[in-house]
């Protein structure tokens, strides 16, 4: 399936290569890099391309590019599915995935690369059962090992994958145990120019941090669970007990994990907090143009709004900004024609302004399109669809854990055109 | 340069030597290279004394700069027979970065990597099941030809192992070897014949995978294990459910009848239900459908439906397509809400499924359209996301919603990303052709547009304009005259050549301009690119045939200039044009009909989605992305007329079918213990709540623990042997029941065998009848009861024959003093409460790997002590409790596993000398293979 993976960087060097069956030469690569340039931003280079003798199929994540060279059809979805979790793992590992963390974890992610596939197949991909074989690294145990000559590979044989519940771990233990969920909630909203919603959503996921002993038992239910539209979860959870009783009933991974994602139904109104006042002008004569932008609480449930952020991608003939803002402080980046405008908490007795003139290249035509907003937001202990989790309760261990659910409402992709 | 830098912050001692070497060369880029080369060549050298040298560490610090060098493509081929040495190292960590090096080099050196082998033969034969894995698995990584009959060895071996683990090993190493050695296929598919009808979740993935790549057409393989698999698939991690949606998929498409005539099946119908009628096969899937499907054919939908919900993007797709290609046609919408959902996820993702919706939503606007506002293009999207979303708003307008999509569409036109404003004006122009009421406002947005500051808006614009007067061009002069003027404005070549074209062909609307156009373009003719030279030929001739009085000059220009020009194609027409209207004594019988040929009534383009010829693909492959076949692509076969013998599937044990019937609440489910979802905590607690049943588990799990000790041998050949049968006496309750098995040895018959005197004397036994008579080699079972008084001490008597008599000592393990007793985890823990301070006696022990699971543990545990399991609901418990025999006292055994098989071993009783002294046995048993 996978036949070699090459990590590139924004630079368009070669710096880490594994092949999962026979060497293919990196000059493969040569074909991206041509689509490359002709992209301009990487973000527009086609996950697959075609190459004479190899299909190439390539993610874009933490300016990086990785670009796996198969050979014969295969379910792309399948590839760029597995670059993802790899990316993922090398997150969970060294705590981002950047050219010069991989770098310097040259041997572990070696490792764990080789773990992950065996003859281009996915072998061990529960960060769980890699957790087991090649340990994460921390100082500590750096320094013991130098000292020592200790390795980071575990010397205990993997069990995990043997077991019924790959995901967890055999014989975790803790002094204290807890288990705490987020629920996040991402609205997603189109807004018009008068403000009316042209399109909004919410697209949620509970987030869990469990830090149990031994092998626990968890059930999770919700007061309305009738909310839920659409979901995907955590192979964890009993699909049938979801069925039938509306719960979740899972034994948890051990550390963070990704419980269920769902989808509010769109049959329910979004409750949309801020309203956004705007008025973008450029004019005709004079190369100079204004900007005008309030905003204020509207459906935010009595909670405060924080956070608040608002970002606009300019026109390229916009060479400057000179504008005042009530609240907050804004930047322009020249070039990248970003301004952005960082409000923070909203104050509905004085609502935060920012106004002000926008100077233009000389000469160059007014232009066409305002540039859309985008708006950044956070509300505290919220969960904007009403969604509550009843209750969790734990089987098959003794100890009474440290519970807790944390609500969390921010702005997905919220855009106000204009 | 830079690879110098970096050896020397590594190299330590040896490296600093050199250094001086190193760091020369800089200057030129030959210079740099040899300077490269021969530092490759002393570091190595410096690697190769570390990896001689006796010290792990240096060993290992070697070998991860070497796997350093391999990542980073460097060639470190020549260090092999210093690294290969190290195959057999102790060290997991060492071992495994050579065997990272062996896979990457061993094709390279072929006769080097064959001194590895025999290390990994004999890890093949390792008790440990992950050594052996993990040694088939580079045994089988090693290109190199000549082992292929060892290889062939090692997986048929591990394909009849006992762990799944190494079966799925062997699994993988099929598709290496056929890879390797083709000619191998047979003998690999009866391997892989074989594993296809393992029952483990583990290795159901990964084979089905080895069939795929080696014998994807023996579809006949799959038929018995075709309902196993679907059964399993829940529980098959994720990467395995992807390839085996997708051979199913392939499977049910040879094997079912299509679910989609409904309509047309109305008549046969009757007929098929008359038939089907008769077949066994038929087993209430009748419903209300008039078509019958299959109930294997339902099985795999219904199967495969939980798994839409999963958190990998690419078992939703697959199941997608699954019913996208077999199920009936209102089934497949069930798919749409998780592949919007999909949207959600990464860049790429979307990519991929919204191309796939791009072509479902061709055939079937209806799946989508409710969800039309997810597709909505947001600023921040990338372009080839853009262009897709638009596609699809494209393909899901209608007369209803067309005008919330032109509302939409306007917005996009102005966006400042060009080519996808350009796009939006193409799906414009589709709108305006699929959706006749609409054509006009169409018309119109688009003309407005052709004052728009933008030239690639503006020649979109001209193009689909183009289009859309071909199919209605009578009322549309005006517009015609509109782009004329624009004329001088536009540089973008294919606008240009399309207004020239539409003066050309409908130059008789607008007679005062198209000379003028004429006479503009020949000014320009030379600077003009190909493509606009082509159509000014073109309008020149048409100009010719119907005006020519006043177009006959320039057209001559024109066709003398084409006649140089420097591309052939213009050469040719120029040619060609010239003979076809310019009437001469050479050219033929075609000059007549120059005027019908040139002025044809042209039919007006269709404007098609470019997703039209994608649906010849299967959804969700990477021909389908790249919409051209991809190596290895296997065509998705139509349905059958007539469905192939359904009985190929049924299978004598009928087992598999059992598990997916469905089961109401919380009723036991039988199923295998590979499976997750099998409530198996459930099954634990009712098995607690029925005591008899534990009770029984516990005695015949007893039965085959009788201690036999073998007594003394007499002179006279009297053996005795006797065992503890841990029955209850009945003689009296508080004795113990002892057999003892005497057999005559001699050549002469024992007479009278019975028990005299015994010591102490307060000891009670019951004795067996006085045996009267024993032949010669025969033996007697006899059973008698004695009260040992809760101690070990020994219980001493005479056993007499006629003429002699010999004392005879028994001395019971701790463990045979005890009865079980039957009690609930509740009463357990309630007991043990009360049996705290002096009555508890508890250690730590470290057990032997093979015991570390719960079932391993009863079993040491009940060979020891004659005591009863307490069901417990937490897997790391594990509990016994039994009673004294003579006092009744309680005895609880608890063992509470800890991380990497230590336990902690507890016993709560009154009875402290006991309790120290089966702790002991108890210890010793458990820490012993």
């Amino acid at each position: 399936m996978i036949h070699s993976l090459f990590l590139i960087n924004h630079s368009g060097d070669i710096f880490l290569e594994k092949h999962w069956k026979s060497v293919i030469s990196r000059s493969v690569c040569d074909y991206f890099f041509e689509v490359k340039e002709k992209a301009v931003d990487p973000e527009n280079v086609p996950p697959v391309l075609q190459t004479p003798h190899h299909y190439l199929i390539s993610i874009y994540r933490g300016k990086l590019f990785f670009l796996s060279v198969v050979q014969t059809e295969v379910p792309p979805l399948f590839v760029i599915e597995f670059l993802h979790r790899v990316a993922d793992t090398f997150q969970d590992y060294f705590g981002e995935c950047s050219e010069g963390v991989i770098k310097d974890n040259l041997v572990t992610v070696y490792e764990l690369l080789e773990e992950m596939l065996d003859n281009g197949f996915p072998l061990a991909t529960e960060s769980n059962v890699l957790k087991e074989m090649i340990r994460p690294p921390n100082i500590l145990r750096s320094v013991v090992n130098t000292l020592t000559g200790g390795s980071n590979v575990g010397d205990t044989l993997p069990t995990g994958q043997l077991s019924n519940v790959p995901w967890r771990r055999a014989g975790v233990k803790y002094t204290n145990n807890e288990a705490y969920f987020d629920v996040v909630e991402e609205i997603d909203a189109i807004l018009d120019k008068s403000g009316t919603t042209v399109f909004a959503e919410i697209q949620g996921v509970v987030e869990a941090c469990v830090r149990l002993t031994g092998m626990p038992d968890l059930t999770l239910s919700f007061m309305n669970p009738r909310l839920l539209d659409d979901m995907s979860f955590h192979p964890c959870v009993r699909f049938k007990r979801w069925e039938s009783e509306r719960v979740l009933s899972f034994i948890p991974p051990d550390g963070n994990f990704t419980l269920m994602t769902y989808h509010v139904s769109s049959q329910n109104l979004v409750a949309i907090p801020v309203y956004v006042k705007q008025n973008i002008n450029f004019f005709e004569t004079g190369s100079c143009g204004r900007l005008d932008i309030t905003i204020g609480p509207k459906q935010n449930m009595g909670k405060t709004v924080e956070g608040l952020m608002v970002t606009i991608h300019m026109p390229k003939v916009v060479l400057s900004a000179n504008l005042t803002a009530t609240q907050g402080n804004y930047t322009y980046d020249l070039t990248t024609k970003v301004l952005v405008w960082d409000i923070g908490k909203l104050n509905p007795q004085k609502l935060p302004n920012l106004r002000g003139s926008l100077s233009m290249q000389a000469g160059a035509p007014k232009p066409e399109e305002n540039p859309s907003l985008n708006i950044d937001l956070k509300i505290q202990q919220l969960a904007i669809s009403g969604l509550k989790v009843s209750r969790l309760d734990m089987y098959g261990e003794k100890y009474k854990p440290f519970k807790g659910v944390k609500y969390l409402t921010k702005a997905g992709k919220f855009q106000v055109r204009t | 340069m830079s690879t110098g830098a970096l050896y020397n912050d590594q190299g330590g001692a040896e490296a600093a030597v050199e250094a001086g070497q190193e760091s020369t060369p800089t200057s030129s880029g030959s210079g740099a290279a040899f300077g490269l080369f021969s530092a490759d060549f002393k570091k190595n050298e410096d690697l190769k004394e570390m990896l001689e040298s006796s010290k792990e560490s240096l060993k290992l610090e070697a070998m991860k700069r070497i796997v350093g060098l391999i990542a980073k493509g460097k060639n470190a081929s020549e260090l092999f027979p210093a690294v290969v040495k190290n195959v057999a190292s102790k060290n997991i960590e060492l071992k495994k970065l050579v065997y990272v090096y062996l896979v990457r080099y061993a094709e390279e050196q072929q006769d080097l990597a064959l001194l590895s082998i025999s290390t990994f033969q004999r890890a093949l034969k390792d008790p440990n099941q992950f050594i052996r894995a993990s040694a088939l698995r580079v045994l089988s990584s090693i290109r190199v030809p000549i082992i292929v009959p060892i290889m062939m060895l090692a997986i048929k071996e591990a394909a009849a192992d006992l762990s799944p683990y190494v079966r799925k090993t062997s699994a993988h190493a099929i598709q290496k070897l056929f890879s390797l050695d083709a000619d191998q296929k047979e003998q690999l598919i009866e391997v892989i014949e074989k594993l296809l009808k393992d029952k483990s979740t583990l290795v159901a993935g990964s084979v089905v995978m080895a069939f795929e790549e080696v014998c994807p057409d023996r579809i006949d393989l799959i038929h018995k294990n075709y309902r196993k698999l679907c059964n399993l698939l829940v529980d098959v991690e994720e990467w395995g459910q992807v390839v085996i949606i997708s051979m199913l998929t392939r499977y049910a498409r040879t094997q079912f009848t299509s679910p989609w005539k409904e309509g047309a099946m109305f008549d046969e119908n009757n007929e098929k239900a008359f038939y089907e009628s008769d077949s066994e096969e038929k087993k209430g899937h009748t419903e209300e459908k008039p078509y019958i499907m299959d109930p294997d054919h339902r099985l795999l939908l219904r199967n495969t439906k939980p798994l839409l919900q999963s958190r990998n993007t690419a078992v939703v797709m697959s199941v997608a397509q699954l019913y996208w290609h077999l199920a009936p046609k209102h089934e497949v919408s069930i798919v749409t809400k998780s592949l919007v959902r999909l949207l959600r996820s990464h860049r790429e993702v979307q990519y991929i499924v919204l191309q796939n919706i791009a072509t479902m939503s061709i055939q079937r606007k209806g799946m989508f359209e409710p969800f039309m506002k997810s597709f909505y293009v947001r600023s921040t999207d990338a372009t080839h996301i853009k262009t897709l979303k638009l596609e699809i708003l494209t393909n899901l307008a209608n007369e209803a919603n067309i005008s919330t999509i032109l509302r939409e569409f306007q917005t996009y036109v102005k966006s400042q990303d060009k080519a996808f404003a350009a796009a939006t004006i193409q799906a414009i122009g589709r709108c305006a052709t699929n959706i006749s009421e609409v054509t006009d406002t169409c018309l119109n947005g688009l003309v407005l547009l052709l004052s728009n500051r933008d030239e690639t808006v503006v020649a979109e614009s001209v193009v689909v304009i183009k289009k859309l007067l071909q199919t209605q061009p009578t009322q549309h002069s005006e517009i015609i005259k509109h782009m004329a003027k624009l004329f001088d404005n536009i540089t973008v070549p294919m606008a240009r050549a399309s207004i020239l074209w539409l003066i050309g062909e409908y130059c008789e609307r607008v007679p005062k301009i198209a000379p003028d156009v004429l006479r503009k373009m020949a000014k320009s003719f030379t600077a003009e690119e190909d493509i606009v030279k082509l159509q000014t030929v073109n309008l020149a001739a048409k100009l010719y045939l119907t005006n020519s009085k006043q177009t006959k000059l320039l057209t001559q220009y024109i066709l003398n200039l084409g006649k140089y020009d420097q591309n052939y194609d213009i050469r040719d027409r120029t040619r060609f044009i010239r003979q076809l209207i310019v009437p001469s004594e050479k050219s033929g019988a075609l000059n007549k009909y120059a005027r019908r040929i040139l002025l044809a009534p042209k039919p007006a383009p269709v404007l098609e989605s470019s997703f039209k010829d994608r649906d010849r693909f299967q959804l969700g492959t990477l021909s389908h992305s790249l919409n051209s076949k991809a190596t290895g692509y296997q065509e998705l076969s139509d349905w059958p007329a007539v469905a192939p013998d359904q009985s190929v599937r049924n299978v004598e044990i009928i087992e598999a079918v059992k598990e997916w019937t469905p089961t109401v609440g919380k009723t036991k489910q039988p199923k295998s213990d590979d499976k997750f979802y099998s409530d198996d905590e459930d099954e634990k607690e009712e098995e607690g709540s029925d005591s008899s049943g534990s009770e029984d588990s516990s005695s015949s799990s007893s039965e085959g623990l009788f201690m036999y000790f073998t007594m003394q041998m007499f002179s006279s050949c009297l053996a005795a042997k006797y065992h503890f049968p841990r029955q209850p006496c009945l003689y009296q309750p508080s004795m113990v029941a002892v057999q003892v098995i005497l057999s005559n040895s001699s050549d002469h018959s024992l007479e009278e065998i019975h028990i005299g005197d015994r010591s102490p004397a307060s000891l009670s036994i019951h004795c067996f009848n006085t045996i009267e008579r024993l032949e010669p080699e025969a033996s007697v079972t006899v059973s008698m009861g004695i009260d040992f008084s809760d101690s070990t001490q020994a219980a001493n008597f005479q056993l007499c024959t006629k003429e002699d008599q010999f004392s005879v000592s028994i001395q019971p393990a701790v463990g045979e003093l005890l009865m079980p007793s039957s009690m609930t985890e509740q009463d357990f823990c309630k007991e043990q409460g009360k049996l705290q301070g002096m009555n508890e006696t508890s250690a730590t022990i470290t057990m032997e790997t093979a015991n570390a699971s719960s079932q391993a543990i009863s079993k040491q545990v009940l060979s020891v002590a004659n005591v009863g399991v307490v069901s417990s609901s937490q897997n790391n418990f594990s509990r016994f409790a039994g009673r004294t025999v003579s006092s009744g006292a309680l005895v609880l055994v608890s063992l509470e596993l800890k991380e990497s098989s230590t336990a902690l071993l507890t016993i709560n009783t009154e009875k402290t000398v006991m309790a120290s002294m089966l702790l002991r046995d108890i210890k010793q048993a458990l820490t012993q293979a």
